[in-house]
């Protein structure tokens, strides 16, 4: 029911089947061999033709027909981000995938039809952005906490103290003591509040106001976040202590005000949405802005090569390691970030060997701002896998308590973080939950740079869409609405500090898991 | 012993759980004492256990030889006796040997041969490796190679004796009336399962630091992954286990204090940390990121001693009972006060120590109860 008359009644004459309606050209869509993916469904009694849909879609999907005086829509152009509907008045917009498949085929899928119409189109690369979207088996969801009863209590976390207190840097194999006093110098380190960081997405790929809201909210948080290879905007200096700074393949924005200024150092080799491809960053959106951060003329394409070109081997990932530990004095700890690939356990042995304080590893699930789909969808590892695998070789030569393990790539809730500090990380990094706290809504169209939400844009129209102050509350309510969950869970299993889960796989057991599935995750079968 | 892991653990559970009672008797002047008032004391607290575990730990045992490594070991066959006896006297010198005298005893069946010996490590066998090193090595060989074999007591001048039944049956089963020692710790277990073993019943041993443990650690799998990290093999899945290997890796090999060691394995809250001065949240902030993974977390008691020292210590929010005392210059604790006061009425001081502030008793001085009574903050803030 709506409100006594505060939507006008206005009749549209477009149902009137008596006189065939004109069509003009604009009607008329683009020629294509492709069904759309989306269906536009307008309820023309409720829409009062207030244009909010035209105004807020940059894909053009709505628009008015002046002659006719109604909202039509091309829902060709349909990416599924759903703002319209969000944001229309009178809920007068229903986006869908299209009811409307090809032949149901058990091999070819409407998406494999489309996505070749598309390429026999264009001759290019399919692009996507956001993470692996494929129904591939998410472990963390076969995976259950263990809880205490009798024999331990469990604790209550509104009435006793609960630590989740993290440290991320390098550990001494010991500490000496003398007269009381610490008698070892300790390597640098992060101290955070809760094992959780945001992850790197870079300020070019994400607007000014998600960034900035993004390091407001690790600020109030005690926690860290991540520029990612964009460089750090001048106006950012100011969150320099909850700020990790990325240097990439393409060195973006990298000089030496920029490394001192934050808390780490991380070497992104790798990320889990595209492992063994570079970044591009779309000239579109190279901003003045951006262009002043990543030190790149303005409007031309970003292009990070698949290697870093002076990283073709480990002892040359050494170089670069000391190289920064040089250029910033030993203050901060360096990170080397992979991303989950088949032989990662070998890789973050020889990444520890080589110096490196913290290991970060990131699933295939990783998001990101742009990438070949075909990349995306079929190359890495679960990050549960690569997590599992990279701890127990770290553990079994005997290293593992020297490093800090961070793992990204999936974390959907308190649960996933629960459950991957039990398969052996310290912390975990997160970037898509933190956007769609932002309002991402994952139609993965980060590419495009025309996100209706504000978020994966430069265009200062859809960017103000965002505002800053409200998106950093709503980050900081995740974290802390996590926070009290995973507290509520390490006090059921009946300890009180985030350290004593670390590693403590025997709190998990696997459901619905072959034999050799368990054997990697290192942990029992349910009921077992 | 070389399925020490199942008989230990027939179940295959993530770990053995149980609970117990511990007691500790020490005469700070060094002079030997009788253990029968450790014997009437635990007796007292016989619900607190269920008969599948018992054991002591006495200190100033055998003053005859006093600088041999005195290695106790339970025999499931004469085979693995025959073994391990052949590979003795290939590894070490052997000074004197005997079959560890008992009686036969109402409640204790199935019980192995047990026999002790003591040892001189050969000073020619061309290894880098202390003394004290060798015969942990030794040790951990026969327990996880060698039949039938399990060495469950290796420290100079002392002995652990331990069995399954209730821990007054163990005293009377090993005749430990015979004996004199200044410092006795005592446990009486209580399994939740209902097979137990010998080798598994309290106290642990690790040369001359043993260990009775009352509780069960929570964060068992994340101290069993660090310590398995830094080389120490968890075979006998239980939390006792790995207390012993922490206490082991802490003050014997580390040479960090007993102080030190409980603010590891129970350190202060964060937010007590938080407050401290800056030296000492530079400490307390080291130790933690260090040694995280040895916090032993969920409930514990405990009693830990070696030739110097008796020390007890409860987990930081306390979730298990201790009591220690004082009189004149013995010192006591146990998980229950009544025990203490049966066997001396009359105590010159009495009291409960916070938890996770251990309680000190060395040979020479005796603990002040101020220690232990207050934590770093009165009010820590949540």
């Amino acid at each position: 029911m709506q409100g006594e008359n505060t939507v006008p009644d206005i009749k549209i004459d477009t149902t009137d089947k008596s006189k065939p309606l004109q069509r003009k050209a604009s009607d008329f869509k683009i020629r294509s061999n492709r069904l759309t993916e989306f269906a536009v469904d307008r309820d023309y009694d409720r829409c009062i033709k207030c244009e909010v849909c035209v105004r807020q879609c940059a894909f053009d999907v709505h628009y008015r027909d002046e002659e006719e005086d109604v909202i039509k829509h091309r829902p060709e152009n349909c990416v599924g981000c759903h703002r319209c509907a969000v944001m229309c008045p009178t809920d007068a917009i229903v986006i869908q995938p299209n009811p409307a498949q090809y032949r149901v085929h058990g091999s070819w899928s409407s998406e494999h039809v489309k996505d070749i119409n598309r390429q026999a189109e264009t001759g290019g690369v399919v692009l996507t952005g956001s993470g692996n979207d494929k129904a591939a088996p998410v472990y963390w969801d076969r995976m259950l906490i263990n809880a205490s009863q009798v024999t331990n209590p469990s604790i209550d976390p509104l009435r006793e103290p609960m630590e989740l207190r993290t440290f991320i840097g390098a550990k001494p194999d010991n500490v000496r003591v003398k007269d009381g006093k610490l008698d070892t110098k300790m390597p640098p380190a992060l101290e955070i509040q809760i094992p959780i960081l945001f992850s790197a997405i870079s300020y070019g790929a994400i607007s000014y106001n998600v960034q900035k809201a993004i390091a407001e909210a690790a600020t109030e948080l005690g926690t860290m976040y991540n520029t990612g290879e964009g460089g750090l905007h001048p106006d950012f200096y100011e969150y320099k202590n909850n700020t990790i700074v990325q240097v990439a393949s393409g060195r973006f924005g990298v000089h030496p005000d920029y490394l001192n200024a934050a808390r780490m150092v991380e070497i992104k080799i790798g990320q889990g949405a595209k492992p063994g491809i570079g970044g591009h960053l779309a000239g579109e959106k190279v901003s003045a802005s951006v262009s002043l951060t990543r030190m790149i003329p303005m409007g031309t394409d970003a292009i990070s090569p698949a290697p870093q070109h002076d990283i073709y081997s480990i002892e040359d990932l050494r170089m670069l390691i000391y190289a920064i530990k040089e250029a910033t004095n030993y203050r901060v700890p360096v990170s080397v970030k992979i991303a989950a690939v088949h032989n990662a356990a070998a890789i973050a042995s020889g990444i520890v060997r080589a110096g490196a304080d913290v290991v970060a590893i990131d699933g295939f699930r990783g998001g990101t701002g742009a990438a070949p789909k075909i990349i995306r969808d079929n190359v890495g590892l679960p990050i549960e896998f690569a997590l599992a695998a990279v701890d127990k070789r770290l553990r079994d030569e005997g290293i593992r308590n020297r490093i800090t393990l961070i793992s990204g790539g999936g974390i959907r809730n308190a649960g996933d973080i629960v459950k991957a500090i039990a398969l052996g990380a310290d912390a975990v990094y997160i970037g898509t939950s933190a956007l769609i706290a932002a309002g991402c809504t994952l139609c993965q169209k980060c590419y495009s740079g025309k996100c209706n939400w504000g978020i994966a844009t430069q265009d200062p129209y859809l960017a103000k869409r965002v505002n800053p102050d409200i998106t950093r509350q709503r980050l900081v309510n995740l974290i802390n609405g996590w926070s009290h969950e995973i507290k509520e869970m390490l006090g059921g299993m009946g300890i009180n500090s985030i350290e004593s889960l670390r590693g403590s796989r025997s709190q998990l057991r696997g459901i619905g898991l072959t034999k050799t599935e368990l054997d990697i995750l290192n942990i029992k079968a349910a009921g077992e | 012993m070389k399925n020490l892991s199942q008989v230990n653990n027939p179940y295959g559970e993530d770990k053995v759980i149980s609970a117990c009672s511990i007691f500790g008797m020490m005469e700070t002047s060094g002079k030997p004492i009788s253990g029968e008032a450790a014997f009437k004391a635990v007796a007292n607290m016989h619900d607190r256990g269920n008969g599948l575990g018992g054991g002591f730990a006495v200190y100033g045992l055998y003053p005859d030889f006093a600088d041999c490594y005195a290695l106790h070991i339970m025999f499931a066959s004469q085979q693995g006796r025959h073994y391990t006896e052949q590979f003795l006297q290939s590894e070490v010198k052997v000074e004197n040997s005997q079959e560890v005298p008992t009686r036969k005893t109402e409640g204790i069946t199935n019980e192995p041969m047990i026999y002790r010996y003591f040892v001189y490590p050969k000073s020619d066998r061309g290894d880098e490796l202390s003394d004290d090193d060798y015969i942990v090595k030794l040790v951990l060989q026969i327990n996880d190679e060698i039949e039938d074999s399990f060495v469950f007591s290796s420290g100079k001048n002392m002995g652990v004796f331990k069995g399954v039944g209730f821990p007054e049956e163990i005293a009377e089963y090993f005749r430990l009336e015979d004996y004199k020692g200044y410092t006795w710790t005592v446990h009486g277990r209580f399994p939740t399962n209902s097979q137990a073993w010998w080798g598994g019943a309290h106290p642990f041993s690790m040369l001359d630091w043993t260990v009775v443990h009352n509780g069960e650690l929570s964060s068992y799998g994340a101290n069993r992954a660090w310590l398995e990290t830094v080389g120490y093999k968890c075979t006998m899945f239980t939390d006792t286990e790995v207390l012993a290997y922490a206490i082991d890796l802490i003050m014997r090999k580390q040479g960090l204090s007993p102080e030190i060691f409980a603010k590891i394995v129970a350190p202060p809250l964060w937010s007590e940390i938080d407050m401290m001065d800056s030296d000492e949240k530079q400490l307390h902030t080291a130790l933690r990121s260090t040694y995280g993974g040895l916090l032993m977390n969920g409930p514990f008691g405990i009693v830990v001693a070696n030739h110097e020292y008796m020390i007890a210590l409860t987990d930081r929010i306390r979730l298990r009972p201790l009591t220690a005392a004082i009189k004149g210059t013995k010192l006591f604790f146990s998980s229950e006060e009544a025990s203490i006061r049966l066997i001396e009425p009359e105590l010159d001081l009495v009291w409960t120590p916070m938890g996770g502030l251990p309680v000190i008793g060395k040979i020479g001085s005796l603990p002040s109860p101020e220690d232990s009574k207050k934590r770093h903050y009165d009010f820590a803030v949540i």
